[in-house]
């Protein structure tokens, strides 16, 4: 395998994507990440030296909305799956120190 | 000798754009609204849910980056900034990274050395946050998504300031050009217009930046003043004492007069940039920015020499009705209703000023309509009230901005004309303060001042005093 | 006929006639659903109570002349990542295991307008990242044909509801081969439109610029009609492009005279199963005899479709699943310290480990130092592979091979080894990156007793081509379905 994940990369990658792997997930996912970037490592192959990265297949532009107010008031549609819901309100742990 | 340091100074200015809807949905941008009422699938990051780009937050971006001279990016796009925390529904923020709007402009500025260029290094179109609150109660933050998505501009400046000075004139300079366009009130205590600190500071003479730090929380413009001399103090101690200065971003507490690190291990402040693939290009045409520029305000400057061209008013009253866009436009349209410019430039400089002082407003707050202010007018050019009247109903008007001839009308404001009623009221005066006659007789001329005023007590205020004056030196 | 055994058009048309009514073809699926459920398990969610109210509904519309589409009365089966107001939309996750939309997505509506009846959620891959319906949170699905094979994936669900009589069509979606392959494993019809071709509004986003909405069915005349409900422009999906070109059906026309077919050699190298090989191949002969022009090409960069859509698509996942955060909708963990260790317990808990595997590549490759190396650089191929596409296309109309290399896999045979899982994609990958129409069909029915499928790609917006070429075909093979259940 030409590349070998460290644990540090593993542990940023969970910082990053907010997952929490247990230690046999971690070497798991070492393990399936080094494959992986082996396989993509593939594209090197190709030369695309001045080729302009393609987002947009379809050449779609300037997709615009008017200024106009179209919602009403949809809070209880908002907060009807809301784990924990105050005063009209999203709860989460405390953000303030 | 001890060192002598410069300080180095760029700012990040976060703008609120004066939108009726919000940047990717047709939510209301409204203040004030109960918590969540506000809101839909798309600005709370509901699964599924796409965003739609504002075409009018485009427009004011445009018209911003064009105010203060920047090329506008023909092809440009909007990119996701990732990163979790619960004001920002979707744990990204749609921003723009690699291609903003608007790039490479520059502002001037007034200077104690004179004019000065600030460069502009990109402005670029993004979304706001919503709102955490702490709840004490069971302690825990509530989230409030009524400001998600409403639609932020960010003036990302050159580091071309040296000072707290140059700072604030560049900051008034900005707030200045986008309240002449409309794009935004620009309101600092309300967030409208926020602005952080990118400051460093090196030796007088050196070529090299110093390492920079990121100061957030400045809501007025005293407060960046102190958090500039703070900072600035603060890094000198470090490099003084021989340590480093950390790039990192600090909170200033203006109460405290100290900034302190905001750092977590749980910030890996790698934001993974990519373009949104739910937003399309945009590609701007030359027609489209010639548009835009002809719909372009005549901007202060302009406005001040048309000012000293057209009116016959001083200098100082230029600059202060020119300094809001919304003055000046009271100004002009009650002009253009037949009042004559010096008198309503005394309107605004004495009464609105002091008014505004007194309730701690600002200029953009004036509510009193031009056609209102010209009719007060009228009201004292013809004489029908007498100017202290015609304060107590200005401070009506201001208030509340009622119609001034109405007003007269129905409380019975209106100066007695009737000469006949007038004099006896006078005799009456006479009658009833032998002393003060006497007075005036022996040659206190002061005591006319007393008798004037105690006819004005009489007559309820409405009489004009120049002919209380006249009619006492006729019976005396 | 007995009602089961009708397509969606054959139904709708014995409807209309007064010949069967709505509540008679949705009380018959659903005694198909009780009876097949146990063993196949296609569906997350039955709405049984919902069918059943939605029947009499829209049979006054038919009887007062309301609803009189080509659909109108026929119950379908809705992919569990499609949002649906009022109904559980899981996307086969835990992390949205009480998860009840409070609006319905573009196609659903598209769907009702014309008289569809809702029957339920079908089962997918976790997110729809899997090629078998093996990642789901609420067990495997399995195939129709044989229950000891994979129904494909990640519409896995869908395809095996269209199989199974439970349903007479499905919605299903395609980010790399979700519609097509399964639809092959399962022998039925599968169209992934062109992107922009059908709203993504309410579509839970697995790869953005990827991703696409379509039917799956018993026949092509099926898949034109319910093309022409869903195909429609939405100001809601910046994506969604406006066309007048929507008219399906009236590409239901028995001939490909002149119509030039490409067969790409490099669809048909190392890996490629023989049987399957012979299948597709014989699908050729029997178009060039009716007259269409058949030949080989080179396509070139089939090899680079994978880890350029890998790195694409696990790129755009990591940030589309970043809202699964337990504040606003779905699973919160239960125990946790502060508001990082709730984020991170509760999206451990919430995602399976395919779809883990998926989020941390994809934030790897964006992370900063790489974004140019993986990430622009997957963009750039993304740019040739299109271009490759464009060539061909000048020369064909439609290009035809196999979508995948085997049939439909043993149950765990494949998730042992993503790399081999991923490489199951190799023929259907590149439709999506390019942006293109793909139909999958079945053509043949291998030693094991499974359905093979064939694949035509036709340029952007082309769509109707593939119809033609499809029902051409169609027509010379004959009725395809299964002989019996097993």
């Amino acid at each position: 395998m030409a590349n070998i994940i460290s644990d540090e990369t593993i542990e940023y990658v969970g910082i990053l994507a907010k997952l929490e792997l247990s230690g046999e997930e971690k070497e798991q996912a070492k393990k399936d990440m080094g494959s992986m970037l082996d396989y993509i490592d593939k594209l090197g192959e190709l030369d695309t030296k001045g080729v302009e990265p393609m987002s947009h297949v379809f050449p779609v532009k300037n997709v615009f909305r008017e200024d106009v107010v179209t919602n009403e008031d949809m809070r209880d549609a908002v907060l009807k799956n809301a784990p924990g819901e105050k005063n009209g309100m999203f709860t989460v742990p405390r953000t303030f120190e | 000798m001890a060192k002598q340091y410069e300080t180095v100074i760029g700012l990040e200015v976060h703008v609120e754009l004066a939108t009726k809807t919000k940047i990717f949905c047709g939510c209301s941008t409204a203040f004030g609204g109960e918590p969540n009422t506000h809101t839909c699938p798309v600005c709370t990051g509901m699964p599924g849910s796409l965003p739609v780009l504002n075409k009018q937050v485009l427009e004011y971006a445009v018209a911003v980056g064009l105010a203060t001279n920047c090329t506008i990016t023909q092809y440009c796009k909007f990119d996701r900034k990732n990163y979790f925390y619960p004001d920002n529904p979707q744990n990204y923020q749609i921003s723009q990274l690699y291609l903003p709007i608007c790039q490479n402009g520059r502002v001037e500025i007034e200077t104690e050395n004179g004019k000065k260029y600030v460069g502009i290094h990109e402005i670029h179109m993004e979304e706001d946050a919503g709102k955490l609150i702490h709840d004490e109660w069971d302690d825990c933050s509530l989230v409030d998504y009524n400001r998600s998505g409403v639609p932020l501009i960010e003036i990302v400046s050159e580091p071309d300031m040296r000072s707290a000075e140059e700072v604030i004139a560049y900051l008034e300079k900005l707030r200045m050009t986008i309240q002449y366009l409309g794009a935004s009130d620009c309101k600092l205590q309300e967030g409208s217009m926020r602005a952080d600190v990118n400051l460093s500071i090196r030796e007088v003479g050196a070529e090299a930046f110093g390492t920079r730090t990121e100061m957030k929380n400045l809501n007025s413009f005293k407060a960046i003043a102190r958090a500039i001399e703070g900072e600035r103090e603060r890094q000198i101690d470090l490099l003084e004492a021989g340590e480093k200065v950390i790039q990192e971003t600090r909170r200033w507490d203006d109460n405290k007069g100290e900034s302190y690190a905001m750092r977590s291990k749980e910030d890996a402040q790698d934001y993974r940039y990519f373009p949104d693939p739910d937003l399309v290009p945009i590609m701007l045409d030359d027609a489209f920015l010639d548009q835009i520029r002809a719909k372009q305000p005549e901007f202060r400057e302009e406005k001040m020499l048309r000012y000293k061209k057209e009116f016959d008013i001083p200098e100082y009253d230029i600059q202060i009705i020119t300094g809001s866009k919304h003055m000046a436009d009271i100004f002009e349209q009650t002009v253009a209703l037949g009042s004559q410019p010096k008198k309503v430039s005394n309107w605004l400089m004495v009464e609105t000023l002091r008014l505004l002082k007194e309730n701690n407003m600002d200029p953009e707050d004036i509510r009193f309509s031009p056609e209102n202010l010209a009719k007060l007018i009228s009201l004292t050019d013809a004489k029908a009230i007498n100017s202290s009247v015609a304060k107590e109903v200005f401070e009506v008007m201001f208030d509340q901005n009622i119609d001034p001839e109405k007003y007269v009308e129905e409380k019975g404001l209106k100066t007695v004309n009737d000469e006949g009623a007038l004099r006896k009221t006078v005799e009456e005066v006479i009658a009833n303060n032998p002393q003060s006659v006497e007075d005036y007789r022996n040659g206190k001329e002061k005591a006319i001042g007393f008798l004037v005023g105690q006819t004005m007590k009489a007559m309820k205020g409405k009489a004009d005093p120049g002919m209380i004056n006249k009619l006492l030196k006729e019976l005396l | 006929m007995s009602i089961l055994d009708m397509t969606a058009c054959q139904l709708a048309a014995a409807i209309k006639n007064k010949e069967v009514t709505v509540l008679e073809a949705v009380k018959a699926v659903l005694a198909q659903i009780h009876a097949k459920e146990e063993i196949y398990n296609c569906y997350v969610t039955v709405d049984e109570e919902g069918a059943l109210a939605q029947a009499k509904e829209i049979q006054k519309k038919i009887d007062a002349g309301i609803l009189t589409g080509a659909l109108a009365g026929v119950p379908v089966a809705i992919k569990d990542n499609m949002c649906t107001e009022g109904i559980l939309t899981t996307c086969s996750s835990k992390i949205l295991n009480n998860f009840v939309p409070t609006f319905s997505s573009e196609a659903v509506l598209n769907l009702q307008k014309a008289g569809a009846v809702i029957l339920g959620k079908t089962n997918m891959d976790e997110f729809a990242m899997g090629s078998t319906t093996e990642t789901s949170a609420y067990g495997v699905t399995r195939n129709p044909w044989n229950y000891e094979h994979v129904p494909g994936g990640s519409s896995g669900g869908s395809a095996a509801a269209v199989a199974a009589n439970e349903c007479f069509y499905a919605l299903g979606s395609d980010t790399g081969g979700s519609i097509r392959q399964p639809a092959s494993f399962c022998g039925v019809v599968g169209l992934k439109p062109t992107y922009g071709r059908v709203s993504r509004y309410g579509l839970i986003a697995y790869g953005s610029s990827l991703d696409q909405i379509g039917p799956l069915c018993k026949d092509v005349a099926d898949c034109a009609a319910i093309m022409e409900v869903i195909s429609t422009h939405d100001k809601k999906d910046s994506t969604s492009v406006l066309r007048q070109d929507t008219d399906f059906t009236s590409a239901l026309v028995e001939d490909v005279k002149g119509m030039r077919i490409g067969i790409p050699r490099d669809y048909f190298g190392e890996g490629l199963d023989g049987q399957v090989r012979d299948a597709v191949l014989k699908a050729a002969e029997v178009l060039k005899e009716k007259g269409a022009i058949v030949e080989e090409f080179d396509l070139s960069l089939v090899e680079y479709a994978i880890p350029a859509y890998y790195t694409i698509a696990a790129a755009e996942a990591s940030s589309n699943l970043e809202r699964f955060d337990g504040i606003k909708y779905g699973y919160r963990a239960e125990d946790y310290e502060g508001l990082h260790d709730m984020y991170k317990k509760t999206r451990s808990q919430g995602f399976g480990p395919e779809v883990k595997r998926r989020i941390m590549l994809g934030s790897f490759v964006l992370s900063s130092g790489y974004y140019d190396a993986y990430y622009l650089k997957a963009l750039r191929v993304k740019a040739l592979i299109k271009k490759a596409f464009d060539e061909a296309f000048a020369k064909y109309d439609v290009i035809l091979g196999p979508v995948a290399p085997t049939t439909a896999p043993k149950l765990g045979e494949s998730l042992s080894d993503p790399i081999k899982m991923y490489l199951g994609d190799i023929y259907t990958i590149s439709v999506n990156l390019a942006g293109l129409p793909g139909l999958s069909m079945p053509c043949g029915i291998d030693s094991k007793g499974l359905p093979i499928g064939l694949q035509l790609i036709g340029d952007c917006f082309n769509e109707k081509k593939l119809i033609q070429t499809a029902y051409t075909y169609e027509k010379i093979r004959g009725a395809f379905s299964r002989k019996e259940d097993r």
